[in-house]
């Protein structure tokens, strides 16, 4: 195949027009899971679980396999593996230490069983891979519908809990001092995503939902602070690259993942560059230095104050500085 | 605030996990305006009597009010500031999200009303505490004590009648820890909040304390720093020999079990060097 060739079945856009209005229902189900995707992936990265994702994912691929294989509905399937996964790494603490080996446990449980029900299952092999590396689903109206339904579930959820969780993702200690119910709010944040998972596999597929999930929202903090430019930037990138991705992939006979990551993909560089390359006029190091009236170079205070009293009693005072600092570690046991 | 009782009272107070009794018998008032350190070493319980505070603790006996009314969880009488723990980089918020964090961060729903409300009470508390010029600086990128004073403006944003400091000046530096100390000095003269403030160190902060608790042994004593911070005061309640020493201007606490040190007023001027 030369690269002409290649080309060729890339891009294929003979009549186009028509494809576009047979596969609008695609393109729909392509612009919901992309505003899920975009709106829902900003609070996964405010709360560092881009590896969860993956790991609901490949429960959702079993769970729809499964289904597949069982000849029952391949959504509700794959909507029943991502939440039982989703409710699992909640229950186990989204951002402990031990989510992360739960999350690698699963993973591979689910991404083998998935494996054996695609394996067993005696029908059509076209069928058989597009859970993991998505497709262009004929989507009928009434899936479109369920998918509707399914994303207004999760629209209006995160719009409920939006500043809670919001407190609750980046602040934690002062979002529990202030009342809320931190551990409750990551329950319902999982289920969410559980669900926004589940939907982004039937178009995208289970092994590059990260594209949907993570990538926008990653853009979008590499180019703003602020949380309301951040989830307007990450729903448009999610768009871009979805409803683009559809669009491209409309005439050829190739799945549309590889449209769709690489759109995200290039939009997450451009991002990286652009925060690389814009100019840092704050730097916290370069404020401390300024404002310290004559604090002395360095770490200066500490050892300052160590010295200092070092004249008198070095020992005294270094141990009582170690003794201090672990007496103030917040991890003392009294509030465990 | 409710006028006339005292911000936060404990009467015949008792903590204790399993059989270790963190103290009892504890009964403080702690009035309105008035300045409060809670000293200790590791594991006396400094934490966890701001945990009951904050109705995230139970006493294993007797009872503790806030404002006049028994404690319960999301009080807006409490204003709460946590030891620094630097944002990661990345954190998605401004200066001024994290303060507004506190002014309706525990409301459910999107904020579609009140836009104008809200930022204007962000800009007064960022104004109050000298933060406006960072206000729209990712948080990540603030130094310690921007971000420690950030901390002091969310945690104003209900006007609290208590004030909950946890370890807020660990991990900066002297120069911003007396910066931090005079803020919260300030803001207790100005707003009339009772301040709690735990710390391993009373030295940036001692000019201002009306109080000391000191938690130590399964036990505490209650007075003025000077009252407190003695050698036979400390001693007794350590039960074995402590010394509070006097040196250049410095008073460190040499004990058995734990060292402690803490500079007494007039160090301060060496303290910024």
């Amino acid at each position: 195949m030369n690269l002409e060739a290649i080309l060729d079945s890339v891009f294929v856009f003979d009549r186009y027009g028509d494809l576009l209005h047979l596969l609008q229902n695609s393109i729909w189900a392509g612009a919901l899971i992309g505003l899920v995707g975009g709106m829902i992936g900003t609070f996964v990265m405010m709360r560092d679980m881009a590896f969860s994702v993956h790991g609901i994912a490949e429960l959702s691929f079993a769970g729809g396999a499964i289904a597949l294989l069982v000849g029952a509905d391949i959504v509700t399937g794959s909507l029943m593996g991502s939440v039982v996964a989703a409710v699992i790494i909640g229950i186990v603490g989204a951002q402990s230490r031990e989510s992360n080996s739960v999350v690698g446990v699963l993973m591979p449980f689910g991404l083998g069983i998935g494996i054996l029900a695609l394996a067993l299952y005696q029908g059509r092999t076209a069928n058989r891979f597009a859970l993991l590396t998505g497709q262009i689903v004929s989507v009928d109206e009434v899936q479109l519908v369920s998918m509707a339904i399914l994303s207004a579930v999760v629209i209006a959820g995160l719009l409920v809990i939006w500043r809670p969780l919001s407190f609750a993702s980046t602040d934690p200690a002062v979002a529990r001092a202030r009342g809320l119910p931190v551990r409750a709010l990551s329950l319902a944040f999982m289920l969410l995503l559980g669900i926004a998972v589940a939907l982004s596999v039937q178009i995208i597929g289970a092994l590059l939902v990260l594209a949907l999930l993570i990538s926008p929202a990653a853009a979008a903090m590499n180019l703003s602070a602020s949380p309301v430019k951040i989830v307007v930037l990450s729903v448009v990138f999610a768009e871009v690259s979805m409803v683009g991705g559809i669009l491209l992939a409309l005439g050829g006979a190739l799945p549309i993942s590889p449209y769709v990551t690489t759109i995200s993909f290039l939009i997450w560089v451009l991002s990286w560059i652009l925060r690389r390359t814009r100019s840092r006029p704050r730097s916290s190091a370069a404020r401390d230095g300024a404002g310290a009236t004559g604090g002395g170079p360095g770490e200066g205070e500490d050892d300052d104050r160590s010295t200092r009293s070092g004249v008198h009693s070095s020992t005294g005072s270094a141990a009582g500085r170690t003794v201090m600092v672990t007496g103030s570690s917040p991890s003392g046991s009294p509030s465990a | 605030m409710t006028s006339g009782g005292p911000a936060a009272s404990f009467r015949g107070a008792a903590l204790a996990f399993g059989r270790r009794t963190l103290w009892s018998g504890l009964n403080l008032d702690i009035q309105p305006g008035e300045y409060v350190a809670v000293l200790g070493g590791n594991g006396t319980g400094k934490t966890s009597l701001l945990r009951v505070l904050l109705g995230l603790q139970t006493l294993s006996s007797g009872t503790v009010e806030v404002a006049g009314a028994p404690v319960r969880r999301g009080s807006t009488e409490i204003g709460y500031v946590p030891q620094q723990r630097a944002f990661d980089d990345r954190t998605p918020l401004r200066g001024r999200d994290l303060v507004g964090m506190g002014v309706d961060g525990h409301r459910w729903g999107p904020r579609l009303l009140g836009r104008r409300a809200y930022r204007e009470r962000v800009d007064a508390l960022l104004e109050r505490v000298g933060a406006t010029e960072y206000a729209d600086a990712p948080v990540g990128t603030l130094s310690g004590g921007e971000q420690q004073r950030l901390r002091v403006a969310q945690a104003l944003a209900t006007d609290p009648s208590l004030l909950l400091f946890d370890e807020a000046l660990l991990s900066l530096d002297l120069q911003r820890q007396k910066q931090l100390a005079e803020l919260v000095a300030q803001q207790r003269d100005r707003t009339g909040a009772a301040v709690l403030f735990v710390t391993h160190d009373i030295n940036p902060i001692i000019d201002d304390v009306d109080r000391v608790l000191y938690l130590a042994n399964g036990s505490f004593r209650i007075g003025s720093p000077s009252e407190v911070l003695r050698s036979e005061v400390l001693s007794d309640l350590y039960g074995t020999s402590v010394e509070v020493m006097r040196v250049a201007g410095r008073v460190l606490v040499v004990g058995a079990e734990v060292v402690d040190h803490c500079d007494v007023p007039g160090h301060h001027e060496g303290a910024a060097l």
